[in-house]
């Protein structure tokens, strides 16, 4: 156990110097994009005297290092600082888009973890069966198709022709849950065949190559059944890989789903990225993309102890 | 002394909002559906905005800021749904010499916070988009006002450098909205206003959801008891939600799919011509377009008809190298139409000692929905009468800073401007003269106009403006784009729609209804 607490320790710590890493290349790279925020929020209409007006009251006409700095040493403190175009606080103004991702990939996560485990332990168990074949090839093909084509698909199915489910998720505020499952059911349906697939796939290889050990062709002669064989034998040790590969795919639920959330007009975070980036408001681009890096740099870390965790060798190494 | 206002120009709004007692008269029903109904919610989807938009209305420039805006506020004076000035907060305006403006107020108008409407109001809102500290977009538009101030309580008088005819006309840009004064003396931009309707909730970039304002002053608008605005960037989306119910109207419908929202009996589609237009610009102080011969072989090498027909399909109507749409007043039919002619062309490239041409214009897709078609098809057309015109894509970011006005030729988008004068102003003088235009005649014809109070007079300066433009200018100007946009069927408006913007000059909330 000692041994998982230093570990975390030590990963923590190298996550928050690759956060600093990635929040001093972000800045570079806004920096280094056409025009600032002065010219995009005033386009066409900007004079020299509008800009130069825009650009003392927010700050702009400080040297880069400056900026950096000031906001860096805000961030320390916890003060995640404004917005620069619209002047709310950026907590505020993450918050609940936050909360809205979270919630979207949490919903797809849910559907899509244990049915991509299951179908994985399926046709390991019956592989290179019809039903084998089926399920590979209905997978792949989910994933192979892009992602707003399955979109609109989906949406052409259930909300053009049968009427079941809203084809945008406009939430309001005060929306239930069964209102919420209700209304980004067709966005989590969408994220789920995109991301089952490689999860699926992964279960199954690991439990094939599991299942050419001595250790299991053991458990056969002792005359396990099939299903005891998989699940009690197989599958505990196939868990490190499983595992990592959810993990990558939680992750890509937060912070790779822009297109789905276009498609569906959920407010989520991607949507607000997308915004900041093109009027170049850097301290909400700043702080999303090191809550993306963060969420990457966790799950990763959690898949790495949970792994360690499963395997009596690494944990309990000399 | 010349009268503007309520009393000269009754449009079917003007005359319900001037004078009540005679309200009940003037809606003799034109047919069932045509009588306003009150009631339900209107759910509309813009494409323009986003998360870090503000109410603050120095900073507004797309949709969601405009409409929400408006569904808040009042100005001094607004476009009507015939496209005719109306007034608003102002019942009437008056001047002598076009130089000193007086507005009256209406009177017994509240804000939503109860506080009465008064002139010390209408000065701190102006007074947002002037001065040296002055961020607003609209900042040129006012920089001709010397000084605004208060007669009494319900006067308001402007007092301009120079004379401007137009003046009642730019207050009722979407900049000027009227805001209260706190009691503190500062302008208070939360979103409190004289409007149809009250800010129930504002998440920019998603929803904004309005509740009508009950004690709302003008009569037989506002008719929605709920509002739903919400902000749909992907097109596509935005016309499945359309098609399925989940919304009520659309800001902009694509043209690709019009033929299949058309069959739908559920969607009405609308099809409205302003004064939107691309332009090709170019720098005419420079070679080779210093010569005005290359400007007009660049004029002729264009063939407008088939611009309309492929880029717009037929959503639009042909231009004349000026920006003056037939919307706007003063447009004048008479003028003869610029047609496709590859051999006049020749002629004038002959004419400034060129064989051929070459030259590049800059483009990119972000000024308007097929613009880069819009100069591809113009350099097949260009081709036959030896000009060669390069596609130059540039990317959409940053365009008006990097590209516009600073490349040789390059094309540009403008907005539809209430009169001519508007965009005179703005586009062929000035900051943003785009094209480096430079007529001494032109420019007299231009400051006249503003101080002649004659109307036939102004006309034919306007006419004569419009021909100069078109002869010498250096602007080819193709086409003026149609407003199209799309609504469900049950929901109903007047007998026009207004032309300025879409959606019913963005006022679409205040003036249709559900039935």
């Amino acid at each position: 156990m000692h041994y998982l607490i230093r570990l975390f320790v030590q990963r923590l710590a190298l996550g928050l110097l690759t956060l600093f890493v990635v929040s001093l290349v972000i800045f570079l790279s806004i920096e280094l994009l056409p025009g600032d925020v002065a010219q995009q929020v005033l386009g066409q209409s900007a004079t020299p005297e509008n800009l130069a007006a825009f650009r003392r009251e927010l700050g702009l006409d400080q040297p880069a290092h400056t900026r950096y700095l000031d906001w860096l040493g805000g961030f320390l403190q916890g003060d995640l600082g404004n917005s620069l175009i619209s002047g709310i606080p950026i907590s505020q103004l993450i918050g609940e888009r936050m909360a809205n991702t979270f919630f979207l990939a949490g919903f797809a996560a849910v559907i899509s973890v244990p049915l991509a485990v299951l179908l994985g332990v399926i046709s390991a168990l019956y592989r290179d069966s019809f039903l084998d074949k089926t399920i590979n090839v209905a997978t792949l093909t989910a994933i192979s198709v892009p992602e707003f084509f399955v979109g609109y698909i989906l949406v052409w199915l259930f909300a053009v022709e049968l009427g079941m489910f809203p084809s945008i998720a406009n939430l309001s505020e005060d929306a239930g849950l069964s209102e919420r499952l209700y209304r980004t059911f067709l966005p989590a349906l969408t994220l789920t065949l995109i991301v089952t697939a490689h999860m699926m796939r992964m279960t199954r290889a690991s439990l094939i190559n599991l299942l050419a050990l001595p250790y299991i062709e053991m458990a056969q002669l002792k005359g396990a059944s099939q299903r005891r064989l998989i699940v009690i034998h197989a599958l505990p040790n196939a868990i490190a890989p499983i595992v990592t590969v959810i993990a990558i795919n939680l992750a890509y639920l937060i912070v790779g789903v822009v297109i789905v959330e276009v498609v569906f007009v959920y407010p989520g975070m991607g949507q607000l990225l997308v915004d900041s980036v093109a009027k170049r408001d850097f301290t909400v681009v700043q702080t999303a993309c090191l809550l993306f890096a963060a969420t990457y740099i966790l799950f990763n870390l959690a898949s790495d102890l949970i792994s360690i965790a499963s395997n009596p060798r690494l944990l309990h190494r000399k | 002394m010349t009268k503007f206002g309520s009393g000269l120009q009754i449009g079917r709004r003007g005359f319900l909002a001037g004078s009540v007692a005679l309200a009940g008269l003037t809606q003799l029903p034109r047919g069932a559906q045509a009588q306003p109904q009150k009631g339900g919610t209107f759910r509309l989807s813009v494409n323009q905005g986003g998360t870090s938009d503000t109410l603050n209305p120095a900073e507004a420039s797309g949709s969601q800021q405009i409409m929400v805006g408006w569904a808040l506020r009042n100005n001094l004076t607004e476009i009507g749904s015939d496209n005719k000035l109306k007034p608003e907060l102002a019942t009437s305006w008056s001047s002598d010499d076009a130089k000193t403006w007086v507005f009256k107020l209406r009177q017994g108008v509240t804000f939503h916070n109860g506080k009465s409407l008064a002139p010390e109001d209408v000065i701190a809102s102006l007074n947002l988009h002037r001065g040296e500290e002055s961020t607003s977009g609209a900042k040129s538009l006012l920089a001709g006002v010397e000084n605004i101030a208060a007669d009494g309580a319900d006067t308001v008088v402007f007092t301009l450098s120079a004379a401007n005819a137009d003046f009642p006309f730019i207050l009722s840009d979407y900049h000027f909205q009227i805001m209260p004064v706190g009691a503190d003396g500062a302008l208070d931009m939360s979103g409190v206003g004289t409007g149809g309707y009250t800010l129930e909730s504002w998440n920019p970039g998603v929803k904004t959801v309005l509740k009508r304002n009950p004690d709302y002053w003008k009569e037989g608008a506002a008719h929605f008891d709920t509002v739903e605005l919400l902000l749909i960037s992907d097109s596509g989306a935005a016309t499945t939600a359309l098609v399925t119910g989940e919304i009520d109207a659309v800001q902009s419908a694509e043209y690709k799919t019009l033929g299949l929202l058309g069959r739908d009996r559920n969607v009405e589609i609308e099809s409205i011509s302003g004064g939107f237009h691309p332009t090709f610009a170019m720098q005419s102080s420079q070679a080779p377009f210093a010569d005005n011969n290359v400007r007009l072989a660049l004029k002729y090498g264009v063939d407008r008809e088939a611009l309309v027909k492929q880029v717009l399909r037929g959503h639009g109507t042909v231009a004349n190298d000026h920006p003056v749409a037939p919307s706007m007043p003063f447009y004048d039919p008479s003028i003869e139409q610029r047609a496709y002619d590859p051999d006049k062309a020749k002629f004038h490239l002959k004419e400034a000692g060129l064989d051929n041409l070459s030259v590049s214009l800059s483009v990119s897709d972000s000024l308007f929905a097929g613009a880069v078609d819009a100069v591809t098809l113009y350099r097949e057309h260009a081709a036959p009468a030896g000009i060669d015109v390069k596609v130059a894509r540039e990317p959409g970011d940053g365009y008006w800073s990097d590209v516009w006005m600073k490349k040789p030729f390059f094309t540009s988008s403008w907005g539809a401007r209430p009169v001519p004068d508007m965009i005179f102003a703005t586009a062929y003088t000035g900051d943003w003269n785009e094209s480096e235009f430079s007529n001494e005649t032109f420019s007299q014809l231009m400051v006249a106009a503003r101080s002649e109070l004659d109307e036939a007079k102004r006309a034919q300066m306007y006419s004569d403006m419009q021909v100069i433009l078109r002869d010498q200018g250096g602007s080819v100007i193709p086409f003026f784009r149609n407003f199209v946009y799309a609504r469900r069927a049950d929901v109903h408006h007047g007998e026009g729609v207004a032309s300025n913007w879409s959606l019913d000059g963005y006022k679409a909330i205040e003036r249709w209804w559900k039935a």
